[in-house]
């Protein structure tokens, strides 16, 4: 019994250490749990939170696009997309008979998709905002409808060309809608979800929202009712005439404001990927389809160079002026031709234009005149002029692929190409640049920045910024300006481009007929540039028709446009004070 | 106060008793562990099996098997189980064996046999016959255990089980527990400590050796080591291996963290969205920490403790040397199991796939720890009050 008591005895003061130790063990770990959860809680907090956490981004509304009478040519839409969430979905018959009805799709397309063991899944995107309303107010378990927007085009096709569109992301493919991308697009906002291991949101876990920033509105020059009368004509005109193209642009030639630019056939901006005439894209390879559709977005005042022709003479006649090479008193004679070394180069009057001074030349588009003129000027002097008046550079516009202009070396410029070159022949300008240059030498010498945009204004109103655009003066010297309002007023009035005149307006213009190249191709564009007043230019307009069918004389087709849109601008710009200068 | 109640009853009516205390916390471990088996499952299982209570009912069936067995253990006095010590162990040994021709693998491991529509776990089969051997054995030994031979009998005797278990079911920490059992008996039943304290630091020394053997080959040839080499690896630096070996650790050690003092709330757990794999399973103490806090991960250890406080007071009144040394083997089932799970969720020890006793799922492990307890009890109902 002694013994068995002692045996008892170590026993239970054994198993009482059993218990001690067993004690001591948990007491660590429960001081192991204090340091993890108390001193270490932050950073594992932080490590899980990383884990957890999945940012999703808001996109930013993007600004509008306003034209001079605050028309909206470019706004947003709101756009819903609504998609299925698999593991939240209470009633799957009902959801999908819902849902095929408010959105128009079949029940079998939809059943697919809500049985789907998916994290999430689209069921349509792009739905109109009152269908997304609509799907929202049956308040189903397991969808989701999210608001989006979607860049939409009130006019059209209007001003397609100039305005541009936006891809997929909202951002800016081509014309204004890409260069003014960073005031427009705005900053995306962020919501921080927390979703599980596979990314499925964790609805009770709330959220945290960054709100975006929407982009600025974008005011420019542009006046949609000038766009879409020149359009109509540039239209009417690519129909009568069965030309290939039509190019119109109308700007400011004080401050180089553009109020419409025209490239028909234009293409509709809100469905940008559609190509003409009902072809269908599909049908066509990958690098095809984007030839396509590039040659489709192609802006021709810009993206395109062309030989001026006769239209250029007022450069000839503005450099021979300030030279001093020839006075408007000088007195030429046009037997029909010019020998330039051993080339003879015709008239376009096969007869000649006998005795004629040198406005009369001008208003005649006499090219033997301009010959003499290109000639007395000499080359190293014509070629700085060509860089004086800006013809060398690009003019700086707001649109994106400027095309630059195509001149030969001074060095290669022999008698012959001088010869060229002063009517306007053996290089190539883009109609932008001529307008500009244009509009520089009758405006009084200043090399003006053609542009649309005129100022950025925030979206809450509180922020604008207005755009400068650099202005050389002293292209030519006011005496010279003044002598070609003359000059070109008189074209108008009494000579080639009298189809150009307007009725109780000063109008004054050039009017121009160039072969495409290569030569004898049949191929003519026909153009007419005009400005009025006259003697204190505020519109310059210049119409371009490429390979008019029958008539291809500028005078007799392009003057005409430019006289129409004229006609129902002039009044127009008039009652809204445009040209108030003018009495 | 429980205890004096109990005893009074027992006193007055002159019928056995039960320990309720031990029945109680047995019972709110149950109860508890569904709640979390619930908790950290349901969201998994409804996203990958469409039935987010399929675990917990699972458990719930193990659990209510597991109590009836316990009830019909607790009303059979204990010496019933001493005429089948040897069949016990050869029991076992013939379970383990049976996995190599019909064992069913889960997880990579085969480790499960089939009988019928359950699932039986063969480890947790040897960890009671183990008890129930050893138990006898050391009794039949008498003071023969104080000499070396019958020291290293008791010692060396479960080691051919646990080498089974290590090499055929490949699960190193049912060895482990099987073996610390047995040395848990052992060391009770002998009065010296020397040989023991001795054993605690060949144990010691043999970690340090392979730690630093691991950490030499990591520098020369990172290839060369296997997966518990990784996991050592792993273990001392898991964010290095966030990627594959310390990936399960370093989440349980996230949803730790993240549960601060007061923790997420029950439900609230995120580790458990997926991003803890079979969050219900060993790591489910994490899970606990993350929705109860701080607070709650002491609440379970303190619970546990409770438990264990309890086994040694049964153990230590029991009627006879046999009673007392089949609740030191449960004590030391369940001790060493909380403790080793408990240090392998906080990474305290390199990662080995051990339970949480009662809480975890797993129907075998449930329904094998409540026969022990019911083993406890019926030892529990032999002590007389004198003995107190």
């Amino acid at each position: 019994m002694d013994d068995k008591m002692n045996h008892r005895t170590y026993h239970r003061s054994k198993t009482v250490a059993v218990f001690f130790l067993c004690a001591l063990a948990l007491f660590g770990l429960a001081g192991r749990l204090v340091y993890l959860m108390v001193f270490q809680s932050e950073y594992y907090t932080l490590k899980a939170r990383e884990l957890h956490e999945r940012e999703r981004s808001i996109k930013a509304a993007r600004g509008r696009i306003i034209d001079a009478n605050g028309k909206i040519l470019a706004d947003n839409k709101t756009v819903c997309t609504v998609s299925v969430i698999h593991s939240q979905i209470k009633d799957a018959d009902r959801v999908t008979a819902i849902l095929s009805k408010e959105l128009g799709l079949s029940e079998e397309y939809v059943r697919k998709r809500v049985e789907k063991y998916s994290s999430i899944e689209k069921i349509k995107s792009n739905v109109d905002k009152e269908t997304g309303d609509a799907i929202r107010s049956y308040a189903l378990d397991g969808v989701k409808v999210d608001e989006d927007y979607k860049r939409y085009y009130p006019y059209g096709e209007l001003a397609s060309k100039a305005l541009g569109f936006t891809g997929g992301d909202n951002q800016g493919i081509i014309g204004l809608e890409v260069i003014y991308e960073e005031y427009l697009r705005g900053e995306a906002g962020t919501i921080l979800t927390v979703t599980d291991a596979k990314g499925v949101e964790q609805d009770e876990e709330g959220e945290e929202r960054v709100e975006p920033v929407s982009g600025r509105d974008l005011y420019v020059s542009l006046d949609i009712n000038i766009q879409s009368y020149a359009t109509q004509l540039a239209k009417q005109t690519m129909e009568t005439k069965e030309a290939d193209r039509v190019s119109i642009l109308v700007m400011n030639p004080q401050n180089g404001e553009i109020l419409a630019m025209v490239d028909v056939p234009e293409f509709d901006l809100n469905n940008p990927y559609t190509l003409q005439n009902g072809m269908d894209a599909l049908a066509f390879s990958e690098k095809k389809r984007q030839d396509l559709l590039n040659a489709m977005w192609r802006n021709g005042c810009i993206n395109d160079t062309y030989e001026p022709g006769s239209t250029f003479k007022i450069v000839t006649a503005a450099a021979g002026l300030e030279s001093g090479a020839v006075k408007t008193t000088d007195t030429f004679n046009c037997p029909g031709f010019i020998m330039v070394e051993d080339r003879r180069i015709r008239c376009h009057k096969a007869g000649g234009h006998g005795a004629e001074d040198f406005v009369q030349g001008t208003m005649n588009s006499c090219n033997p005149v301009f010959i003499t003129v290109g000639m007395r000027i000499g080359v190293e002097r014509y070629y700085s002029y060509f860089r004086q008046f800006g013809l060398l550079e690009k003019t700086g516009i707001d649109l994106p692929g400027e095309a630059g202009t195509i001149m030969h070396k001074m060095e290669n410029i022999g008698p012959v190409e001088l010869a060229t070159i002063s009517f306007g022949q053996s290089f190539q300008i883009t109609p932008i640049q001529l307008a500009t240059t244009a509009a520089s030498i009758v405006n009084g010498g200043r090399r003006i920045t053609p542009h649309f945009a005129v100022r950025a204004v925030s979206a809450d109103g509180t922020g604008s910024r207005s755009f400068t655009y650099p202005e050389r003066k002293g292209v030519v010297s006011a005496q010279t300006s003044e002598t070609m309002r003359y000059i070109l007023e008189q074209v108008v009035a009494e000579g080639s481009g009298k189809n150009g005149a307007v009725e109780g307006y000063r109008v004054g213009g050039k009017t121009a007929t160039s072969q495409t190249l290569p030569r004898g191709s049949g191929k003519y564009i026909a153009s007419f540039l005009g400005f009025a007043p006259a003697d204190d230019p505020q519109i310059l307009a210049l119409a371009i028709i490429h390979n008019p069918k029958g008539t291809y004389y500028g005078g007799q087709i392009a003057a005409p446009v430019v006289r129409q849109l004229f006609e129902n601008i002039l009044p127009y710009l008039e009652k809204k004070g445009y040209n108030s200068g003018r009495g | 106060m429980a205890q004096r109640n109990v005893s009074r009853r027992g006193q007055k009516k002159g019928e056995s008793f039960m320990d309720y205390s031990l029945l109680f916390i047995v019972l709110f471990l149950v109860g508890f562990g569904m709640v979390m088996v619930f908790s950290s499952s349901s969201y998994e299982a409804n996203l990958k099996l469409g039935d987010s209570t399929r675990y917990l009912r699972q458990q719930l069936f193990a659990s209510i098997l597991g109590l009836v067995a316990m009830m019909v253990v607790a009303n059979i006095p204990y010496h019933f189980w001493e005429r089948f010590a040897v069949p016990a162990y050869i029991g076992s040994v013939v379970l383990i064996l049976l996995i190599i021709p019909f064992g069913y693998s889960s997880g990579g491991a085969t480790r499960w046999l089939y009988i019928g529509p359950i699932s039986l776990q063969v480890a947790e089969v040897a960890k009671l016959g183990m008890i129930l051997f050893l138990a006898s054995l050391i009794c039949t030994l008498g003071k023969g255990i104080r000499t070396n031979k019958g020291f290293f009998f008791v010692l060396l005797s479960p080691a051919p089980v646990a080498a089974m278990i290590y090499f055929i079911t490949n699960n190193l920490s049912s060895a482990i527990i099987v073996m610390a059992i047995a040395v848990l008996m052992l060391f009770v039943s002998c009065p010296d400590y020397k040989r023991f304290f001795l054993m605690g630091l060949i144990v010691l020394a043999v970690a340090a050796v392979v730690i630093f053997y691991v950490l030499q080959t990591a520098q020369a040839h990172v290839d060369d080591l296997d997966f518990r080499g990784a996991r050592i690896l792993a273990w001392l630096d898991p964010e290095a291996y966030a990627s594959d070996t310390g990936f399960q650790t370093l989440q349980a050690l996230y949803a730790i963290g993240s549960g601060g003092v007061l923790g997420k709330g029950l439900g609230q757990s995120m580790q458990k969205r997926g991003f803890l794999p079979e969050a219900q399973n060993d790591m489910i103490f994490s899970i606990i920490c993350e929705e109860l806090g701080l607070f709650g991960g002491i609440a379970v250890i303190v619970m546990f403790l409770l438990l264990i406080w309890r086994l040694m007071i049964i153990a230590n009144n029991a009627p006879d040397l046999y009673g007392a040394l089949l609740v030191v083997g449960v004590m030391g089932h369940i001790a060493v199991q909380v403790i080793l799970n408990i240090a392998v969720v906080t990474n305290t020890i390199p990662n080995t796939g051990i339970s949480l006793p009662f809480i975890s799922y797993g129907g075998s492990s449930v329904m094998f720890l409540l026969i022990e307890v019911g083993l406890t009890l019926s030892v529990a109902k032999g002590i007389r009050l004198k003995d107190l």
